[in-house]
């Protein structure tokens, strides 16, 4: 028997060489395009409460401005494969596990609220901008808080491990306002640790903190407030090194961001009642933004 | 992999404050340990009495210990932090509530509810484990301390709780390096223990996996000292004529 | 005061059940291989076999110096790699659960472990000694008489170790995998409801390991009569 099948398997193998040699194109160029091939699969990195980017609705399907951004990359993918079959894998993440995940392949790419920076840019790839935020102040309406000079001697709370929380304990020693600086663990507990009444301001991404407001018990009491003490630019992020599958991913947010697409998108995230409760982030399109999808990029602002 | 080793972040300049990383590493290392040891001081008053409590033939006292204990134990540490945290202010009488949230500095306040429920949680493990020790004396020798004279807080003082503290070293070591272990959940009130300041030098630097190793390690230096001194604690306490006694 | 609004809690109902099974999951499973290997690691600890008492005791003392949300962090970056490999899974195989459920096994059995060595170290060396005396071997010396023994004075620690590890699922928000308590933190975090649904998750988990440990309590009840006959 075995004279007979060790021919067979050799062909066989034959035949898979061939077929993979047929299409050189793309899989060669790049090693994420080639696995997605492979596997007839395209696994994606999605948050879970990050409101109105990337989150689960009420069926616990993950929706969001990034998230539909991202499918349309997946349609982009899907198109340069010409395999319109694709299936999707989404796999949660969070701030801690997101890098490690996408540098060991179990996602092929994330879209949430990743801010693109130097550091993390030593570690994993970055498509163009995907949004853009200032980093300002989140307070009481009748605290009497007007600006970051207003916060000298106060309790002032923002989120562990984000810009905002190092603009403002770097501003905090120089400036000698004397600040009481809590980092919570996440936006949730942050905005908790202001509405019971700990802190009186609590400093983040505008468009966090938008979403924040809106979630709140009386959305009316709040104000988004304050000089933009940064910008930042967030992005979709990939493995290093295949600039084959960058060029795929930024030619569709490109493609999205010039036909008026993303700008829809953005209106229905950010301007309209959103899900699970129908809350509203009234949140009007930046200038920033708007030269954005006129001429999409992948620069840093750090 | 694909990934960017760097074991020289320990030492450059941290984002913030005038330290290194390696700074951020210690300062965390050393609130963990000055949590967790307050934290079992008072586990273990407040246990033993309760775990005493259990045992003795009044009603009241030992129901009352018993739900203490219930109450403690069944519901994740998780959830009691959180509770301690950000429920119980709000739920004192206004003026309390609002002097801890406001007059304190929030470090003080993260670190008081930290260990004030470490400490609970804690010290319903060390009543179970007291009381279990009492429970595996044969009942002779309560009746025997009896039947010389002494009264019941006697017997207690000088028959049971001697023997019965010797027999449950070895569990109260488990809690002992439980509490330190435990203290790790106290990153998510925003605390920055070892845990917390691991995570942190995730977002700052973007190098999981040497701030990973690096914390692990610490908690395994920590667990090392307790055990060799537990290690001696045991082998004094032993109690002859049980297996694994001289 | 501070103004409770529960409305977020009927329409997750259904998440937070799924986020139930999956804690109860990861339970069961970590209980059965923990009390099975635990065993046997407390057996190579107090046999006279040096290196085996040796490594079982670097083991334990491995995984009970590290806080658990380390070892699950670890679990979750590293086991899944290998798991694909070794039975060359496909890449696209959801093995979160499974990951957590090998990490808190193997985490568990040091902790079941040290309760099991402690119970046989309950048994009077006097048993031990008469049943070699009997001509049986050191096997059948545990199996027959030192460990039903032991085992009887523990089951009810063992249970309650149980209840803990419970308790501990909770810590699997690590890797994002939906239990109990990440399902409820997560239905909180969305709708800016979280103290509403850690109250509830709290309430309910009390009422679970309540329950649990009255069993546990009845229990212990019976094998002390049982034992005063």
């Amino acid at each position: 028997m075995s004279f007979i099948r060790k021919p067979a398997l050799a062909a066989s193998c034959l035949v898979a060489a061939s077929v993979l040699l047929a299409h050189p194109a793309v899989a060669q160029e790049s090693p994420t395009l080639k696995k997605i091939k492979d596997s007839g699969t395209i696994a994606l990195g999605h948050r879970e409460s990050s409101i109105p980017f990337s989150y689960y609705d009420d069926k616990q399907q993950v929706v969001g401005y990034s998230q539909e951004l991202l499918l349309k990359i997946v349609d982009a993918v899907k198109t340069e494969l010409k395999l319109p079959t694709l299936a999707v894998k989404l796999t949660p993440v969070t701030s801690q596990n997101r890098i490690p995940l996408v540098q060991n392949g179990t996602i092929d790419i994330e879209c949430g609220s990743t801010t693109h920076n130097t550091e993390r840019a030593r570690q994993a790839a970055f498509s163009n901008t995907i949004f853009i935020i200032g980093t300002r102040l989140m307070t009481k309406k009748d605290s009497g808080i007007k600006d970051f000079p207003d916060l000298a001697g106060k309790n002032v709370v923002t989120t562990a491990g984000t810009t905002s929380e190092r603009l403002i304990r770097k501003m905090n020693e120089d400036k000698k306002l004397g600040m009481n600086i809590i980092s919570a663990k996440d936006h949730g507990e942050a905005f908790l640790t202001l509405e019971t009444g700990r802190a009186v301001a609590f400093m983040m991404d505008d468009a966090l903190l938008y979403g924040e407001m809106a979630k709140a018990r009386k959305p009316a009491d709040w104000t988004v407030l304050g000089t933009p003490q940064s910008f930042e630019a967030y992005g979709c992020m990939m493995r290093k090194d295949d600039p084959g599958f960058k060029k795929v991913v930024d030619a569709a947010l490109a493609k999205a961001m010039t036909s008026g697409e993303a700008e829809a998108i953005y209106k229905k995230w950010f301007t309209q009642p959103i899900p699970p409760k129908g809350l509203n982030l009234n949140f009007p399109l930046s200038e920033a933004m708007q030269k954005l999808y006129k001429a999409p990029n992948d620069k840093a602002f750090d | 992999m694909g990934y960017h080793w760097n074991w020289g972040i320990f030492l450059t300049p941290a984002a913030s404050g005038d330290s290194t990383y390696l700074g951020w590493m210690l300062a965390g290392l050393q609130t963990t340990v000055a949590l967790s040891l307050s934290a079992w001081i008072i586990a273990l008053l407040l246990g033993s009495l309760m775990g005493v409590l259990r045992t003795v033939p009044g009603r009241w006292l030992s129901g009352m210990a018993s739900a203490y204990v219930e109450i403690f134990r069944n519901i994740p540490l998780l959830v009691q932090l959180f509770i301690w945290y950000f429920v119980l202010p709000e739920l004192l009488p206004f003026g309390i509530g609002e002097a801890f949230k406001q007059k304190l500095d929030p470090v003080t306040q993260q670190f008081t509810a930290a260990m004030v429920c470490l400490a609970f949680f804690t010290s319903a493990r060390v009543c179970e484990q007291v009381r279990a020790g009492i429970g595996a004396l044969p009942p002779g020798q309560k009746n025997a301390g009896l039947a010389l004279g002494f009264t019941l807080p006697q017997t207690y003082r000088y028959v049971l709780l001697p023997m019965a503290f010797r027999l449950v070293v070895p569990p109260l070591t488990s809690e002992f390096l439980n509490i330190f272990k435990n203290s790790a959940v106290c990153s998510t009130i925003g605390l920055l223990e070892l845990a917390a300041q691991g995570r942190q030098l995730v977002d700052y630097t973007a190098q999981p996996y040497e701030s990973f190793i690096a914390v692990t390690l610490l908690y395994l230096i920590i667990n090392v000292v307790v055990m060799s001194l537990m290690r001696v604690v045991e082998a004094h306490s032993r109690v002859p004529g049980y297996l694994g006694g001289k | 005061m501070y103004e409770f609004d529960w409305s977020s809690i009927p329409g997750a109902l259904p998440f937070l059940w799924d986020g139930l099974k999956v804690s109860l999951e990861i339970t069961v499973t970590a209980v059965a291989v923990g009390i099975v290997w635990g065993t046997l690691l407390a057996m190579l600890r107090l046999s006279s076999v040096r290196w085996l008492g040796a490594l079982a005791a670097a083991y334990v003392n491995l995984f009970r110096s590290i806080p658990l949300v380390m070892v699950l962090l670890w679990f979750f970056l590293i086991v899944p790699q290998l798991l694909k490999g070794a039975l060359s899974l496909d890449p696209n195989t959801d093995v979160r659960l499974t990951s957590a459920m090998i990490g808190f096994a193997l985490f568990e059995s040091a902790y079941y472990s040290e309760i099991i060595r402690a119970g046989i170290q309950s048994v009077p060396k006097g048993q031990a000694s008469a049943a070699s005396a009997l001509g049986m071997t050191y096997a059948q010396a545990m199996r027959l008489v030192v460990l039903p023994q032991a085992f009887r004075n523990m089951v009810p620690l063992l249970l309650t170790q149980a209840i803990v590890l419970f308790q501990d699922t909770s810590l699997v928000y690590v890797s994002a995998l939906a239990d109990f308590f990440g399902a409820a933190y997560k239905v909180g975090d969305r709708d800016g409801r979280l103290v509403e649904l850690l109250l509830f998750a709290g309430a309910v988990y009390f009422v679970i390991c309540f329950a649990a440990s009255q069993l546990v309590r009845r229990y212990q009840k019976k094998l002390n009569a049982h034992v005063a006959h």
